[in-house]
């Protein structure tokens, strides 16, 4: 990193500087005509660059092609108004704001306010809101802004929202800011590919576990058969292989072709974000990934939960966050030294991360931590009982230490936690076991377990029914008992000696948006065949499914079980979800409801808006394959 | 990799571009009253692509006691999640005359999670003295438990011959690139075929392993050894032509796809 004299940075190597400039000029040039433009695109921004932001209640957003280059092979990128991410726009609670959008692509494209309560037209999904923006068109979106917090929004037309299509949305509040801060950033973290979204999608459906350099090897088992024993190793390895599953299955896209992103920025870019000593500043993290899960940390600095999906939640004091694709969470840090902290954004699988900086002064940095070792999914994540496995040829205790083994054994033998800066402290002698809150904690403990954890926040389900669309080509499991734990950090995340968020964590400011209990329950199973890279729910892709069909104003519950061994963040588009505890009570407002595997939550909707709603995995390939509904406010 | 695409349903883009060339006014219409009725919008989202894969699991030297054969054994397939069309192929040349060579044509079906029926035809080509054979398929390829990757299919001939081929495979991942695959395979015939050297009963049976390095997921040469045995009849003609019963082979070759 150069710094001048004066301290502030010279950004980037003057190629690479020269022909942002170059890009940023020519789609200038290419806009100024339309009034619409002010300054040069700087896609893939460096140090010490905040997005750009439009703030007001008028806006002129332009889609188009934007060359980009994050890995050294130049790319182009999809971006609005030649940025990626695209400017972040801030809006009043209460004010209406009119956004003009633009398709100079060659190709229809679309822009959804994701989080945001509008009135069907405004939503932003073709095919079911509208036709989508076409070529050369201008949609004019107008609708009153009656939320506040912060949200995003993107594309939702074919892959756009993996080439660049995703911006932040800060809506500041009408009365007074129950989060009191000095300063603010938005972190938006992202993943990008140098392949084409198409071929990406294609080499999932070709081959079985494509991007994953993770998978249990020889090495693994001759670890597990030193500790062990040779019999349980084999027992282990048997029984994942028996399910044809892989406890490996993290990640379906990994950092094998991901580039992790913080406001745009690679590791290597570094993004940073300047504070005062003593300031409190608050963070707004959007995850606009297409497909990674991020587990976010600033080594040094406690943080402090205060929104989540831009809902004022409870402060809760956490170390760690995991933050599912389109989820947001506003956290408060206040660093008192004059040095720079590392904002680390590792993905799920440990296949890569993404980095930040938060420094007093431009060009400082601090060290980056190592990634934790790669988790191991248990047999609880994949939804099976003791019962299940008991037909296994083993004992129960030998039982036990396999599939424990697996959610943190890796954990205890890596030791990179120390360098997070929280202390390694509570991570040694297999974790879980001890562990309260992992959902394995509870498998073990059996009937007995169930009971007492069903009194102190949800305990282990058993599925007694699954959809008869469930028994064909795209559904490769079915989870006999599920957790309707919230205060499972989830697979790599256990007992791993730092404070860790989990939904239990959440308490929104506000209640319910309707104090009527359900009346009815609409059960929906995520399911899913790896082998195949089917998606869907209960088996049964979009273009298969008919919609859902909500009646104007009534009240009702959704459960959602996982039958599939990964996470899945489901986003109902124009109504809230409002998450249940395990004993029914209020939690938590989001928009986006992320589902550990081997697990099962519920959520109150109230059906207050009329209109065609998309109902999907957020998880870009997912919904892509299918894992998508149409939801109809009749 | 060639630049991002950003493309959807060509189609589509079609029909959008001569919507906008057939009414101007949709340029710059305010709040999507696009004047067309939501019948006429595309889908959210299109789940029903149509892929295709090409694999040449073998193309490998095999260093036999009647010298090198060449040898290739290959798959393609096209179509979506459900229904494909599939072919596959295999065959051997040795000292420039092909020994054997045979191609499958089928419809595949996924019926189950990890199970696809497959139903058509094979043509086993006529090859030196070897007469040509024409064979009805129908079989079972997937994943069965334990990993094991399995292709099982039987078939009808003319005046009568049925025959029967399982091929099994696993992967032992010794690190995430090089790769010990195994495998199994058994042929056998209901009827004897002197013409092809056939005797009626389990005809032949090999065992392979393999270790490949994935350089690429699509590009992964390997070096292995094969053991081949004939059995009964089969045996025999093999004896009478002079060839080996038995044999261990060396191979090296290169597993890709694309």
């Amino acid at each position: 990193m150069k710094i001048r004299r004066n301290g502030s940075v010279l950004p980037e190597p003057i190629s690479l500087q020269r022909r942002r400039f170059v890009q940023g000029l020519a789609a200038g040039g290419a806009l100024a005509g339309l009034g619409l433009w002010s300054a040069p695109a700087l896609a893939g921004s460096g140090p010490g660059a905040r997005p750009r932001e439009l703030a007001g209640t008028e806006f002129d957003l332009v889609i188009g092609e934007t060359p980009v280059n994050f890995t050294g092979r130049p790319r182009m990128a999809t971006t609005v108004n030649g940025q990626l991410p695209a400017p972040l726009l801030r809006w009043r609670e209460g004010d209406t704001v009119t956004l003009r959008v633009t398709n100079r692509l060659a190709v229809p494209t679309s822009i959804h306010w994701h989080g945001i309560i509008l009135p069907n037209g405004m939503d932003g999904v073709p095919g079911l809101t509208y036709r989508g923006i076409m070529p050369g068109e201008t949609f004019v979106y107008r609708f009153k802004v009656g939320q506040s917090g912060t949200y995003w929004y993107h594309s939702h037309s074919g892959f756009q929202e993996q080439t660049g299509i995703y911006g932040p949305i800060v809506i500041e509040p009408h009365g007074a800011d129950p989060v009191g801060y000095d300063r603010e950033h938005v972190v938006l973290l992202s993943d990008w590919t140098d392949q084409d979204p198409n071929t990406v999608f294609a080499k999932l459906k070709q081959m079985d576990g494509y991007y994953n350099y993770s998978k249990l090897t020889l090495g693994d088992f001759i670890q597990r058969a030193r500790r062990d024993g040779f019999r349980d190793a084999v027992a282990y390895r048997a029984m994942w292989d028996k399910m044809r599953m892989s406890p490996r299955d993290l990640a379906d896209v990994s950092g094998a072709t991901y580039t992790y992103l913080t406001n745009g920025s690679t590791t290597a870019g570094n993004w940073t974000g300047l504070f005062r000593r003593g300031e409190r500043v608050r963070l707004r993290f959007i995850n606009g990934s297409a497909m990674s899960y991020f587990d976010v940390g600033i080594p040094g600095l406690k943080m402090t939960v205060v929104a989540a999906d831009g809902q004022n939640v409870h402060p809760v004091t956490v170390d760690e966050f995991r933050i599912g694709v389109a989820e947001t969470y506003d956290v408060l840090v206040r660093p008192h030294d004059d040095r720079a902290y590392t904002i680390f954004s590792q993905s799920m699988d440990r296949s890569g991360y993404a980095r930040g900086t938060l420094a007093p002064r431009a060009g400082m940095e601090a060290p980056v931590p190592a990634m934790d070792p790669v988790p191991t999914l248990n047999m609880s994540d994949a939804g099976m009982s003791m019962a299940g496995m008991s037909g296994m040829d083993m004992g129960g205790m030998k039982m036990d230490s396999a599939a424990m083994g697996s959610a943190n054994t890796a954990g205890a033998a890596g030791e990179n936690h120390a360098a997070m800066g929280h202390g390694a402290g509570a991570m040694g002698a297999m974790n879980g076991a001890a562990g309260g809150h992992g959902a394995m904690g509870h498998a073990m403990g059996g009937m007995d377990g169930m009971a007492s954890a069903a009194k102190t926040g949800g305990g282990m389900m058993e599925v007694k029914h699954h959809p008869a669309t469930e028994y064909g080509p795209g559904t490769a499991m079915h989870a006999s008992v599920v957790s309707t734990r919230l205060d499972d950090p989830g697979v790599g995340l256990r007992d791993n000696g730092r404070r860790v968020l989990t939904y239990a964590d959440l308490h929104s400011l506000d209640g319910w948006l309707d104090p009527r209990d359900p009346g009815r329950t609409i059960e929906l199973h995520l399911t899913g065949n790896m082998e195949r890279y089917m998606w869907s729910f209960d088996g049964v892709k979009f273009s298969d499914a008919g919609p859902l069909r909500f009646k104007h104003g009534e009240r009702l519950r959704i459960r959602l079980v996982n039958d599939t061994m990964m996470e899945h963040p489901i986003h109902l588009h124009g109504l809230w979800s409002e998450v249940e505890s395990p004993d029914g009570e209020f939690q938590v407002r989001k928009h986006t409801v992320s589902v550990k595997p081997g697990h099962t939550v519920s959520y109150r909707v109230l059906a207050d808006a009329r209109g065609r709603w998309a109902y999907h995995c957020h998880l870009l390939y997912h919904m892509k394959a299918g894992m998508f509904r149409e939801v109809e406010v009749l | 990799m060639s630049q991002v695409r950003v493309s959807e349903a060509v189609s589509m883009k079609h029909r959008a571009l001569a919507a906008i060339v057939a009414s101007p006014a949709l340029l710059f219409t305010a709040t999507g009253a696009a004047g067309e009725s939501p019948d006429h919008w595309p889908p959210p989202m299109h789940d029903n692509v149509v892929l295709s894969k090409i694999m040449l699991d073998r193309l490998e030297l095999r260093h036999t006691d009647a010298g090198n054969l060449a040898y290739w054994e290959g798959q393609a397939w096209v179509g979506g999640d459900i229904n494909k069309l599939w072919l596959k192929s295999e065959g051997g040349v040795l000292k420039g005359r092909t020994e054997e060579a045979d191609l499958e044509v089928l419809y595949s079906r996924a019926v189950t999670a990890f199970w696809d029926v497959q139903g058509g035809m094979r043509q086993d080509f006529r090859t030196g003295d070897k007469p040509a054979r024409e064979w009805v398929a129908i079989g079972l390829k997937g994943l069965a438990p334990y990993r094991f990757d399995v292709d099982a299919t039987a078939y009808v001939g003319t005046s009568g011959r049925t025959a029967a081929r399982l091929k099994a495979e696993y992967e032992v991942l010794l690190t995430q690139r090089l790769i010990l695959m195994p495998e199994l395979e058994f042929n056998a015939y209901g009827k004897k075929d002197p013409a092809r050297g056939l005797g009626s009963g389990l005809s032949d049976a090999g065992l392979a392993l393999r270790l490949r390095y994935e350089i690429r997921r699509e590009f992964a040469p390997y070096v292995g050894v094969r053991w081949t045995r004939k059995f009964g009849a089969t045996a025999d003609f093999a004896r009478q032509g002079g060839e080996a019963v038995h044999d261990t082979q060396w191979v090296v070759g290169l597993r890709s796809w694309w």
